[in-house]
C-alpha cells in the first residue's frame, strides 16, 4: 500500500512540479490545489493505467478522484480487484 | 421579467468577487492613434494625459503608419466597407485570397487560410485537422486561445512542462500509440518573451513522426534575421507543419489571424473550421492595410532591425539600472516584481512619470511572478527610451529595488 503511494508521489513530483524544492504529500490537494490542472490529469490517468494494467474508465477518473495522492491510490485499488 | 433581482444579484456577487481579488480589470480610453506617445484618460473623466506607450504590441510601429493608412484608405474605396457575408457564400474578394498568397510566402509555408483573428484560428484548427484518435501536446504556458481551441478538440490532450524537451520526449513516447500526434507552443511566449526551441522540437517531431504547430503572433514580422518568425530564428522553415498568427500586433496591429502550413492541413480549415466556416473573415480595409505591411516588410529589414536595437538598449538600461529581468533577447521585457501589489504600486507610479506599462499578477501570470511587461517597438526612438529608463529607476528608487535580487525583493514585499 505504502509503496503504492511513494509510487504515485513520485510520479506527481517529477511530472508536476516544476521547482524541486515545493514539497507536497500524500494528502496534499493536487487539481483544487492548482498544481495539477484538469488537462495535465490524462497523463497522470496514463501513467497509472500502464504502470497497474488497469483501465479506469472516463467517467472515474475525475477531479476530485485524482485530487490528492491519497485518493488515487484508494482509485486504483477499487480496479485492481 | 426574466432578470429577476434574484438573477441580478447573482451576477453583482460575481463581480463584488472579482473587485475583491483585485483583478478587476478597467479600460484606460486612449484618445489619439496608437503610437509611441499616446493621450490617454484614465481614470475615466479625468483629463488627458501625455504617456509615453510602453505596453503596445505594436512591435513594429506600422499601427499608424502613414503608408498603410493609405492603402487601407484606398482599399476602402475600391473593395467597400464590409461583405454582409461568411467566406464561402458570397464573403471572399479577390484581396482575401491575394493576401492568403502574400502570407503563405512571408512565412515560406505552403497555403494560407485567414481568420476573423488568431482567437478564431487557434479556436479552429485543432477540431479541423484532429480527432479523438490523436493526441496533442502543448507546452504548459501556451495562449489561453489556443487552450479553448484545445478543448473544442475531441483528441487526447497532454502537456509537457514548459521549454522542457526531455519532457516532451517522454510524451511523445507515451502516446506513441496514437494515430496522431501534434506538438503545440507558442513562438515567442507573450508573458515571458522567451523563444521556443524550435529546431530541437521539430527534431523530436522527425524522430517520433509527430506534427508541431507554432503561435507566432509575437513573432511574426520581427524575429529571426528577415523577420519571418521563430521557425526563421530557429533555422527551420519549411519544417513547421501549422503556424497560427495574428495582424493585430506587429503586422498593422488591426486585427485578423491565419492558418498557415501544409496544404491539406489548410484545406482541412476551409472545410471544416467553425469560425471560418461561421463567421465573416477580415473586412477588406483591414486586408488592403495588411497587404501594404507584408510589402513593406519584404522590402526592407529597416524596421526589425531598429526594433532589435531598441530592444538591446532597453534591456541593457534596464539591467544597469539594477532591474530584474526575464532572461532573453525579445522584444517583450519583463520587469519583474514578484509581489502584485507592489507591481500595481509601480506601475500607477510610472503612470503619474508619463509612462504607460501595465503591472501583470496572478492568474495572469503564476502566483508570485508578479511584474511590469515592457514592450518595445521600432516607434520608439532614443529619446523615448532614454525618458522611459529615467521613470524606472526614479520609482525604482522610491521602492528600493534597485541592485536588489529576487530574494531581496520578495523579503522586503513578501510574495
Ligand atoms: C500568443 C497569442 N495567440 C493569439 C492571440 C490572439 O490574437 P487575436 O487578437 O488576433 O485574436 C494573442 C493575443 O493576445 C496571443 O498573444
Amino acid at each position: 500500500m505504502d509503496d503504492k503511494k511513494d509510487v504515485v508521489l513520485k510520479y506527481v513530483i517529477e511530472e508536476y512540479l516544476e521547482d524541486e524544492d515545493d514539497e507536497i504529500t500524500y494528502d496534499t490537494p493536487l487539481i483544487s490545489g492548482g498544481i495539477v490542472d484538469s488537462f495535465s490529469m490524462v497523463s497522470l490517468k496514463r501513467f497509472l493505467e500502464n504502470k497497474y494494467s488497469i483501465s479506469i474508465p472516463d467517467e472515474k477518473a475525475t477531479p476530485e478522484a485524482f485530487d490528492s495522492v491519497d485518493k488515487i491510490v484508494v482509485l486504483v485499488n477499487e480496479f485492481l480487484k | 421579467m426574466s432578470f429577476s433581482d434574484k438573477v441580478r444579484t447573482v451576477y453583482q456577487e460575481q463581480i463584488k468577487s472579482i473587485r475583491d481579488a483585485g483583478i478587476f480589470k478597467q479600460e484606460r480610453f486612449i484618445h489619439s492613434s496608437q503610437a509611441a506617445d499616446i493621450e490617454v484618460e484614465f481614470p475615466a473623466g479625468s483629463s488627458l494625459k501625455k504617456v509615453i506607450n510602453m505596453c503596445a504590441n505594436n512591435y513594429l510601429g506600422l499601427s499608424s503608419h502613414p503608408d498603410v493608412v493609405k492603402a487601407a484608405h484606398e482599399g476602402l474605396d475600391s473593395r467597400g466597407y464590409g461583405m454582409s457575408s461568411v467566406r464561402f457564400i458570397c464573403g471572399t474578394q479577390d484581396i482575401h485570397r491575394e493576401l492568403e498568397k502574400k502570407v503563405t510566402e512571408f512565412l515560406g509555408t505552403e497555403d494560407t487560410i485567414l481568420f476573423p483573428s488568431c482567437m478564431d484560428a487557434n479556436a479552429g484548427v485543432f477540431e479541423a485537422v484532429l480527432t479523438k484518435d490523436d493526441v496533442m501536446i502543448s507546452d504548459r504556458l501556451v495562449h489561453a486561445s489556443i487552450i479553448d481551441g484545445i478543448r473544442l478538440c475531441s483528441a487526447v490532450h497532454d502537456t509537457f512542462k514548459h521549454s522542457n524537451m526531455e519532457h516532451l520526449e517522454k510524451k511523445l513516447q507515451l502516446h506513441a500509440d496514437k494515430r496522431l500526434k501534434l506538438v503545440i507552443t507558442d513562438g515567442v511566449f507573450s508573458m515571458d518573451g522567451d523563444t521556443a526551441k524550435l529546431d530541437e522540437m521539430v527534431a523530436l517531431c522527425e524522430k517520433y513522426d509527430a506534427m508541431i504547430l507554432v503561435d507566432d503572433s509575437h513573432a511574426s514580422g520581427f524575429i529571426g534575421k528577415t523577420g519571418r518568425g521563430t521557425h526563421e530564428k530557429c533555422g527551420v522553415m519549411g519544417k513547421i507543419d501549422i503556424i497560427t498568427t495574428t495582424f493585430g500586433k506587429a503586422l498593422g496591429g488591426a486585427s485578423g489571424g491565419c492558418v498557415s502550413g501544409r496544404k491539406e492541413l489548410v484545406e482541412m480549415c476551409r472545410q471544416k473550421a467553425r469560425p471560418y466556416l461561421f463567421s465573416n473573415t477580415i473586412a477588406p480595409v483591414v486586408v488592403s492595410g495588411v497587404l501594404k505591411v507584408l510589402s513593406i516588410l519584404s522590402g526592407s529589414t529597416e524596421r526589425r532591425d531598429k526594433l532589435e536595437a531598441n530592444t538591446a538598449y532597453w534591456r541593457k538600461g534596464l539591467t544597469e539600472a539594477g532591474f530584474v529581468l526575464k532572461a532573453g533577447d525579445t522584444p517583450i521585457v519583463p520587469v519583474m516584481l514578484f509581489n502584485a501589489k507592489l507591481s500595481q504600486d509601480v506601475s500607477r507610479d510610472l503612470y503619474d512619470e508619463g509612462i504607460y506599462a501595465i503591472g501583470f499578477f496572478f492568474p495572469v501570470v503564476a502566483n508570485g511572478q508578479a511584474r511590469i511587461r515592457t514592450q518595445v517597438s521600432a516607434g520608439h526612438e532614443t529619446h523615448h527610451l532614454d525618458k522611459a529608463l529615467e521613470a524606472f529607476i526614479k520609482v525604482g528608487k522610491k521602492y528600493d529595488i534597485l541592485g536588489k535580487t529576487k530574494q531581496e525583493i520578495i523579503e522586503k514585499y513578501g510574495l
